[in-house]
Parts: structure tokens; C-alpha cells; sequence
């Protein structure tokens, strides 16, 4: 099996002394290419904090994170941050677009972060446009698309500076049934694929059939494991 | 940094359009009171050493009480041929100046500036407009100065008598001065004899002695022996910038430009600074977002930098703009108006702006900086 993410002993606390809380008590995992991973369990079971102290925005007080062969946690807060760029995709709740710009500048970003000339991360952007379907809406600012198409515009974003690791944080929270269906299902079918790893954080079972495997936590601890061959 | 991220920085800045205007508006608005202030001050104290600079000296002999050209404390006679004697002077000349009463002939009096020229050389002189500048050597002859007090004496042309100080008067000649006083009082000019028969004067007449170098270099000389026999020479610019200090520090009038200067960059950067920091708040969430995504801290920093700095730019511009407007525009209204914009106080301003820009940018810096990319995730 080849691994992109490695995980092992993860604890988080927040707090000090008395007002400590364990957010994650312990937590093994990995993740292998081609996957698509579910965290799912209840509010304040740990999910968010075990996607973030994976995606290397939140430090973890004990254990490890290997992505691609490498101990994130080991890189400085820039290299780190570099890391992040190249290696993995984010896609947020409320998408976190910038309302002023248009959705060709705002999946041109991670691009322009990563210091590709402007004209090249202009037709670059297009393609990943087209890629989820909005090239027609390249020039419309995020206000003036409906929530499916904000989303996709995030996918783009995300899949712009063609990472290896996705991760969505609960990403249908924000749409109705059947756009959020469609929407994974078309992350499943054409931005999956043998290269690249998804994790996904939701919490709505209606998309849980196009998991790979699910892993179900509590209390901050993986308490089981289902495969879904799908 | 890189064109990509400025030209982002940019897009979101100026998109905001009402948040954007009232930004530019803050820096503007503190640029035109800074540099409005600070070019009156300039003005005012560029007219307080008029005395001076219209008589165009090139060292000045005085008592060494003098704290400015307010205080002329007079000096006697034989200190002319005493300094004319000092090597490296080339010539030396008296002048008076002092001030009279002019009956007006609606029966007013108004107050005058006198300035006595040396009858031989006529050092000091004013630039003529109407006239000969002999014939201040005619009978009981004055020469009026053209400048924005020259109404009060009744715009009088060449030919007018007047009376001051109990004595006939004649308008002989109308010139202008290089730079107008500040007191308000008309300037009349007349030789040193006339002078000191005419108006009331101490047992020594001399206000102070002008001295011409051989050569520049001879001027530390020249202090220095000067000093000897109890008297001070400095150069003209020397003379000015005691004058400008004694208005400044003993007047009051430094301390209050300073601080209606300094409230209006208290108004501007609270204007600039407040807005500004609501413009960063709106996006907190969004640089959170950039930050997970592997915006570095120095990514976003620059762009804060670049955005409050192209506000500062287009607010320092619009300022100027207005301001030298405003003045130019006051001056054809008000002719005694003072305010002068040189590149001091431009500069100044500008040091201002670079400050309000800084507080700005520190203010929204600390927030993003701050932002932890987790609490994207969290909501």
C-alpha cells in the first residue's frame, strides 16, 4: 500500500491545568493514494482538530505526522507554510472566498503565492475552471454564484497548484442535498485519482457511499473503521 | 514582492469602493491640515525675518541682547568707523529702523514701518516699481512699499503728502518688497539723516550695522573681533534662523502650529487607521484562510503594507493638490494670507504619512499575524 499521510500518537489538548481539554487522546492513522477518507463522529469529538493537526495548521502536543515521507511537524512555520502550498488543497466550510474578487483571481491565489507569473496562473486558473464546469462564470464574483458553484470554485482553488492531499472540511454543510451530492460525487470521479489522497470532515451521512473507508471518532479517539468499497 | 500578490493586494483594496474613498479621504483630509498648519507656520515665520531678508545684508552687526528684529537696542556711532576698520570688511553701513505715526486725512493715524537708509550708499534699498530711487534725497521724501498694507495709507501715488510724526511727508517713489512684514503695518523708506530727525530717537541712532565681506571667509574673523569691542556680527542666515527660533520657542505661536498640527494627525490617522483596521477585520477570515492555504505571514504582511501604502500614496497626492489649491486660491483672496508651501514642509507631510501608514498597517499587521489558520476551520 502506498501511504501519503502517516499519523501516529497524536494527542491535542487545549487549555492549561484545570481548563484542560483533550481534544485528541491518541489518534493513529494513514491514508493511502488513490483514498477517499471520512472523519466523521459527533460535535467535539476531535475531527476538525485531527484534519487541522494533519494538514499542518495546528500543532500537536504529542505524536507525528508524516505526509509524502515527510515529518511536518518538523519543518519551521514557513518552510511548513511552503509546504502546505505545494502538497495540500483546502476546501473550507464557507468556502472563504474573497467576495471582491472575481473566481478566476480567487483560485489564481495559491498560485500567485507561489510566485507563478501572473499570465501563466491566469490560464492555469482557467483550466481548473473548466475543470469543475464555471469557466463561463470565471469573471463573476463569488456573491453572484449560487452555493454549488461557490464550491466549486473552492475545489478549483484547491486543485489549482495540483496538490497531492485534499482536504475538505465539511463540505456540503453549506448546501442542499442534492447539490452536495453532486458535488462530491464529482470530486470523487474527477479529482480523485491514483496520485492524490482526500480527507473529508462531515457530518452528512447522505454522501457517506462515496467514502473508500470511514473512520468514526469520539471523545477524541478513532473508536472504529469501515471500509466502503465502493 | 510579487506582481500576482500586489496586483490581489489591490483588487481587494480598491473593490470596496466606500471603504476605499473614505480611507483616501482620511489621508487626504490629515495631509491638507498638516500641510495647510505647517505652511502658515512656514509662512508666518518666513515674514518675521522680512526685516532682514528685504534689506539683503550679508552680515549684521547688533547689540548682543538682541533676541530678534523686535528688540533693536541701538548702537552708538563710533562702532561704524570701529567695524570699518576690522580687516576683511569691505565696506560697513548704518541702517535705522524703527516705526512712526501717519495722520491719515480722514484724521486717522496709522502705524508705519521706518526703514533710514545710508544716505551715501543707500544700502538695503527696495525693489522700485513707480519713481527714482534718488529722489529720496529730495525734500521731506519717503518711498511707500506696494505690498497688502499699502491701503491703509490711502494707496497714495507719487506726489502725496502725508504727515508723520509732526512733520511733512512726500510719496517720491512706490516699490515692492521681496517679502511682505507680518505686523500689518505699511513700510515707508527714507534716508538714515531723515530717519532720525524725523521720529523719535534714543542718544545712539544706529539700529545696526551692515557689513559686505572681502571674501565669505572672513566672516569667523569678523565675528570674532566684533566680539571683542562687546557687540555681535552674525551672517544674514544666522540672523534668520535667531529670529524664526525667538518667534517659535518665545512667542507661543511654535507650540500652538504644533499642536493644531498634531491634532490633525491625531484626526487622520484615527480616520485612516480605524478604517483601515475594519478593512482588515472584514478579511480576517479570509487571510486565516490564506494562511492554511501556505500564505506566509511575510505574504500577507507585504500585502498590508502595499495596500496602506498605495491609501498613503493617492492620499498624499489629493492632499498637496488641495492644500497648494486652497492657497494659491486664499492668496488672490487674501492678500496678506502667509501660508507657504516649500519642500520642508512637504517632506514633513510626507514623513507624516509614512507615519499614519505605519500605525495603520501595524494596527491590521497585529491582527493577521495573530490569526491562526485553525480557527478558519473551526468557524
Amino acid at each position: 500500500m502506498n501511504l501519503i499521510v502517516e499519523a501516529s500518537g497524536l494527542v491535542k489538548w487545549f487549555g492549561e491545568e484545570a481548563a484542560r481539554t483533550f481534544a485528541l487522546r491518541g489518534v493513529d492513522l494513514w491514508v493511502s493514494y488513490g483514498e477517499m477518507l471520512y472523519v466523521v463522529g459527533p460535535s467535539g469529538s476531535g475531527k476538525t482538530t485531527l484534519l487541522s493537526v494533519i494538514s499542518g495548521i495546528l500543532r500537536p502536543n504529542e505524536g507525528w505526522v508524516r505526509i509524502k515521507n515527510v515529518e511536518i511537524w518538523k519543518l519551521n512555520s514557513s518552510e511548513l507554510a511552503k509546504f502546505r502550498l505545494n502538497n495540500i488543497g483546502f476546501v473550507f466550510q464557507d468556502y472563504h472566498l474573497f467576495p471582491k474578487l472575481t473566481a478566476l483571481e480567487n483560485v489564481i491565489i495559491p498560485l500567485v503565492l507561489k510566485n507563478i507569473p501572473w499570465e501563466v496562473a491566469q490560464e492555469r486558473a482557467l483550466h481548473y475552471l473548466d475543470i469543475v464546469g464555471l469557466k463561463n462564470r470565471a469573471t463573476l464574483p463569488p456573491y453572484k454564484l449560487s452555493g454549488g458553484e461557490q464550491q466549486r470554485v473552492a475545489i478549483a482553488r484547491a486543485i489549482v497548484s495540483e496538490p497531492d492531499l485534499l482536504v475538505f472540511d465539511e463540505p456540503t454543510a453549506s448546501l442542499d442535498g442534492e447539490t452536495g451530492k453532486n458535488i462530491i460525487s464529482f470530486v470523487r470521479h474527477n479529482i480523485l485519482n491514483d496520485k492524490r489522497a482526500i480527507i473529508v470532515v462531515t457530518h452528512d451521512t447522505r454522501i457517506f457511499d462515496f467514502a473508500h473507508r470511514i473512520l468514526h471518532m469520539e471523545d477524541g479517539l478513532i473508536k472504529n473503521e469501515v471500509n466502503h468499497a465502493s | 514582492m510579487n506582481v500576482g500578490i500586489a496586483r490581489i493586494a489591490i483588487k481587494l483594496l480598491i473593490s470596496d469602493k466606500a471603504k476605499f474613498f473614505t480611507l483616501v479621504l482620511g489621508v487626504t483630509f490629515a495631509v491638507f491640515l498638516i500641510l495647510q498648519m505647517t505652511s502658515l507656520f512656514i509662512g508666518i515665520l518666513t515674514r518675521s525675518t522680512s526685516n532682514v531678508l528685504n534689506v539683503g545684508a550679508q552680515v549684521w552687526i547688533m547689540d548682543p541682547t538682541v533676541e530678534s528684529d523686535r528688540t533693536i537696542v541701538p548702537l552708538p556711532d563710533y562702532l561704524l568707523n570701529a567695524v570699518r576698520s576690522i580687516p576683511g570688511v569691505l565696506y560697513a553701513f548704518p541702517i535705522y529702523q524703527g516705526s512712526g505715526l501717519v495722520k491719515l486725512p480722514n484724521g486717522a493715524y496709522q502705524g508705519v514701518n521706518i526703514v533710514g537708509l545710508d544716505d551715501t550708499s543707500l544700502f538695503g534699498r527696495p525693489i522700485i516699481l513707480e519713481g527714482n530711487i534718488y529722489d529720496i534725497y529730495s525734500e521731506d521724501a519717503f518711498i511707500v512699499v506696494k505690498d497688502a498694507e499699502y491701503k491703509k495709507l490711502g494707496s497714495p501715488k507719487i506726489g502725496a503728502t502725508f504727515e508723520i510724526n509732526d512733520h511733512r511727508g512726500v510719496i517720491v517713489g512706490i516699490a515692492r518688497s521681496v517679502i511682505p512684514g507680518l505686523f500689518g503695518n505699511p513700510t515707508l523708506y527714507t534716508t538714515y539723516t531723515r530717519a532720525i530727525q524725523y521720529l523719535p530717537t534714543t542718544r545712539f541712532t544706529i539700529s545696526y550695522i551692515l557689513v559686505t565681506l572681502k571674501e565669505p571667509s572672513f566672516l569667523e574673523q569678523v565675528k570674532r573681533e566684533v566680539s571683542k569691542i562687546g557687540y555681535r556680527a552674525m551672517s544674514e542666515s544666522e540672523f534668520v534662523e535667531m529670529i524664526k527660533k525667538y518667534y517659535m520657542f518665545k512667542t507661543g505661536m511654535g507650540m500652538n502650529i504644533l499642536m493644531m498640527t498634531l491634532v490633525s494627525f491625531v484626526v487622520g490617522t484615527s480616520i485612516a487607521g480605524q478604517t483601515f483596521y475594519a478593512f482588515v477585520l472584514e478579511n480576517l477570515e479570509k487571510f486565516g484562510a490564506l494562511k492554511a492555504i501556505g500564505a506566509t505571514n511575510g505574504d500577507l504582511v507585504k500585502t498590508i503594507i502595499l495596500q496602506s501604502s498605495f491609501v498613503s500614496f493617492l492620499g498624499f497626492g489629493f492632499g498637496n493638490l488641495i492644500c497648494s489649491s486652497y492657497i494659491a486660491f486664499a492668496k488672490m483672496r487674501i492678500p496678506n494670507y502667509a501660508a507657504i508651501i516649500t519642500y520642508k514642509n512637504i517632506f514633513l507631510t510626507l514623513l507624516v504619512v509614512v507615519l499614519i501608514t505605519t500605525l495603520s498597517s501595524y494596527i491590521g499587521i497585529r491582527r493577521v499575524i495573530r490569526i491562526e489558520p485553525f480557527e478558519v476551520f473551526r468557524g
